[in-house]
Formats: C-alpha cells, structure tokens, sequence
C-alpha cells in the first residue's frame, strides 16, 4: 500500500473454497482516472473491490493501491443514524468528533443537493438521496482511491441517469482515482476512461476497452452508442442477464 | 373499541354463566364478585402488589444486567461462548416449581431467592436476542466499517450495539410478560405475604374470589411491566418500521 500513485492488479486470483471468482485478472487505474470494471452478476467485481479495500487478500498476484474508501453495493447506511450522521461516519471513525464530523459533512449538503434532509433517517430519503449520502460519506473519508461497488443498481432507470450525470459532474469537481463495478455497460461508457471486461465465473479479463470520449457524454451520442456495442458484444449475451437479481452469488 | 367490546362481552358471558348456575362460583366466581373480593381485600392486596412488583421489578433488572453481560460476553470472547452457551440454555430447562424452595431454603424467606427466581426466569430471553441482534448485522455496514479500519470498539459502538437494540427490546419485553410467574413460584416456596402467597392461602381457603383478585393483579402487573418497556422501544428505537412514528417514503 503506498499513498501516492495509481492502482495495479497483477494476475490476481482469489477463490472462497471450490468457488474462483478472479482468476488472474490485471488491471490498472492511472491517478485521478475511473475505471469501469463490467461484467455478468457473480463474476468476482465485488471482490475485486475488496481487494483492492484491503479486506481481503488475494490467493496469487499482487494488489498495489493507496488507500481506499468503499461504497458497498446496497449503500451501507446506518438506519438509525440521520443523513449528516451517515455521512460524516468515516470522520467518527478516525476520531473525530460528532460536531466536527457534522459540520464537516453539511459544507457539502448543498453541492450533494441534500440541504433540508440533514435530520432525516436513511429509510425517509428517496432512493437516489441514499446514494448521494453514500457517496459524500465514501468521498469525506479522504481516501485517494474511490471504490464503488454498483452504486446505481438499485436505482429506477430515470434515477440512474440523473445520478450518472451528478456522479460525473461531482468528480469533475472532486477528482480521485474511481474503480466503478458495474453490470450495466452503457454507465460505464459514460463515466469511465477505461473499461475492463470480466468474463462469467470464474472472473478473467476479456477485453479492456480505452473510452477516451469528451466529456460530458450523453446515451445517445453516436460514440457512446458505438462504444457500448462493442463492448455487449466482446461480453456476449451473458451481459443481458436481469438487472437487480441476487447480491454478487459468492459464499 | 373493539378489544374493549370483546371483553365487555365475555365477561357478559361469564357473569350470565356463572349467575344462572351453570358453574359453581366456588369454582369460578363472577366477574363481580372477583371486583366485590379487590374492593373488600384491597388493604391486603395493595400490599401485595407492592411486594410482588418490587420483587418482580429487581429480578427484571437483574436479568437485564445478566442478560447483557452475557449476550456482550459471548458475543465478543468466543471462549466466553463456548463456555456458557449450554449452561445458559440448559438453565432454561431446570423446573422452576424444583428449583425455587432450593433457593428457599439456601437464601431464606426474604427478597433475595425472588429477585433470582425472577432473573432466572427472564435472563434468557434477554441474553439470546442480544446475542443473536449483536451478530446480525448488514454485511454491507460491517464491510464499510471493516474498510474505515474501525476499532473492535467502534464496530461494537457504531454498528453492532445499535443494530442490536431492536432484538434486545424484543428480549426484555417477553421477559416482562413472562416475570410475574417465577415471583408466584418464589412466593409459593416460601413467603408470608406478596400476590403468589395470597393466591395460595386464598387458594387453600376456597376463598376463590380472592384468589382471582390476586390473578387478576399479576395480570395486570405483566401488562403494566410489557407497556412500560414498549413505550420506552418507541422512544429509544425510533428508526424501525415498527416503531417509527410517521410512514416511510
């Protein structure tokens, strides 16, 4: 673990008993750059995120990051807290205060567009205002390396392009180093510079696309378009698989 | 209203059974002449609550401290677990109808053997669903915890104590709705007064209207014990759908 530069993973593996979820997967994330790692429901992208967070280790190759702030897929927020509370908990748990933690989560409820909820309880916010909670509590933990792990799964499609095109416009003003899982393609077109493509279980690099397309970007942009199918089809069908079905089926 | 109609209405029943003779009221008196006995026996009985509830009110308390040390116990020493895990559940099948004139006769007639009977009969429910809340906990909170690199201390602060409550709630009121019985077993052990003693004398009296007096007074005692730590879940449990005061989104 270093503090300064990018994230490499060098033919990882990691298996849970007779189940491999990575196998020999490689990727790199240059600082200050998002990068998409796509692929079907249980082929290992949440693992790879814990990896990369140091919660686990892996079986062969090497994991080198900085340290790194995890946003888990179905964001993590705590019921009983209230959205500054949530927000501000990294803080708490590296010693700050409640009032320190607050005051520095609410500089930021205006930009996250969540001013008026300070006081509300994770279960009274909409499904978007969650995410944006989630996300700001991901982003104060000061980490330099971001890793979201589908942070838009579970959100209705009109949400999730409202909070694709926030995502963009906050790391626009906030850069870290992002590795964003995914099961849906065309997010990753839209938000990432470079895109790998990870095969059914066991998880393998199928390809690693280069996006390297003007921001912002809209779904109906020819290049988007283009992009997308391209990477469907180096993912064959499996891609198509129901959205929102069972957490990452491991264990 | 209709809780109340349905009683009204049974205890119509009852009174009708009982006045037109179907019943002999030696054996089951009318709901008058129960309200005639708490009204005549009301010096005695008063007392009696008192007793009893005090002693029900200490041996709660004393299972919710031993039901905490033990539930915080197991679930952060796994030497601690494996150690009491079979006695604590094993205790739950000791009769306590046996075991209470043992405590009798080793701690004497006082407070004492009832406030232990009392947190024998209630540490269980406490224990186990503190236990059980302590470990079931959002794996995505617990990853993000582990991923912040909080403390063993701040897991337990931040995210397993709170997450235990609601459990832990469930815990303590079974326990309340349940303490009054082994108060009544102490009693009947060995004591000269309290609701259990006069519920046996009045017993051995044929003095049956007293004795469902005294029935009806434990009966109460359990209802006012489970209300009272219902209120206290909504006022400190305030994020559950259960106990949350105003819907969702």
């Amino acid at each position: 673990m270093d503090s300064s530069g990018d994230v490499t993973l060098a033919g990882v593996a990691k298996a849970f008993g007779d189940v491999v979820a990575l196998d020999g997967v490689s990727l790199r994330a240059d600082v200050r750059e998002t990068v998409a790692v796509v692929g079907p429901s249980g082929c290992g992208k949440s693992t790879l995120l814990e990896l990369v967070c140091g919660l686990a280790a892996p079986d062969r190759g090497t994991v080198r990051s900085p340290r790194a702030a995890l946003m888990p897929q179905r964001d993590g927020l705590l019921p009983w807290l209230s959205a500054l509370d949530n927000a501000g908990l990294a803080l708490r748990v590296a010693g700050r205060s409640r009032a320190e933690a607050r005051a520095a989560a609410h500089e930021h409820f205006a930009a996250f567009g969540l001013v008026g909820f300070e006081r509300s309880r994770p279960r009274e916010l909409s499904g978007g205002m969650r995410q944006r909670v989630a996300f700001l509590r991901t982003l104060l933990a000061g980490r330099p390396v971001l890793c979201l792990d589908e942070p838009f799964g579970a959100l209705d499609a009109l949400t999730r392009g409202q909070m694709q095109r926030w995502l963009a416009g906050a790391l626009a003003r906030e850069p870290r180093t992002v590795l964003l899982v995914t099961h849906d393609v065309e997010e990753a077109v839209l938000l990432a510079d470079r895109i790998v493509l990870l095969s059914p279980r066991p998880g393998r690099v199928v390809e690693t696309l280069e996006v390297g397309l003007p921001r912002p970007r809209a779904r109906t942009d020819l290049a988007v378009v283009e992009l997308r199918e391209r990477a469907l089809a180096a993912l064959g069908e499996t891609v198509e698989a129901p959205r929102g079905t069972a957490p990452e089926g491991r264990r | 209203m209709a809780a109340a109609l349905l009683v009204l209405a049974l205890l119509g029943g009852w009174e009708a059974l009982v006045r037109g003779g179907a019943v002999d009221a030696l054996l089951l008196p009318a709901p008058t002449q129960i309200a005639e006995a708490l009204w005549t026996d009301r010096a005695i009985l008063a007392e009696d609550l008192a007793v009893t509830g005090w002693e029900v009110v200490l041996g709660l308390a004393a299972a919710i401290a031993l039901g905490a040390s033990l539930g915080f116990g197991m679930h952060l020493f796994s030497p601690v677990r494996r150690a009491l895990r079979p006695l604590v559940i094993g205790s739950q099948a000791v009769p306590v109808p046996v075991i209470a004139p043992l405590f009798i006769l080793v701690l004497g007639f006082g407070l004492a053997p009832k406030v232990l009977m009392v947190a024998l009969v209630c540490f269980f429910p406490v224990t186990i669903n503190l236990y059980d809340g302590l470990r079931d906990v959002d794996p995505d909170a617990r990853k993000l915890l582990r991923s912040l690199d909080a403390s063993r201390w701040q897991r337990l602060r931040l995210l397993e104590a709170p997450s235990a409550l609601p459990t832990t709630f469930t815990g303590i009121k079974v326990a309340a709705a349940v303490a009054v019985i082994g108060a009544v077993f102490a009693e009947w052990a060995g004591s000269d007064r309290g609701l259990g003693h006069t519920l046996l004398i009045a017993n051995g009296q044929l003095e049956t209207a007293r004795a469902f007096a005294a029935t009806f007074l434990l009966f109460a005692l359990a209802v006012a014990l489970y209300g009272f730590f219902a209120l206290l879940e909504r006022r400190v449990v305030d994020w559950t759908p259960r106990t949350a005061s105003q819907g969702g989104p």
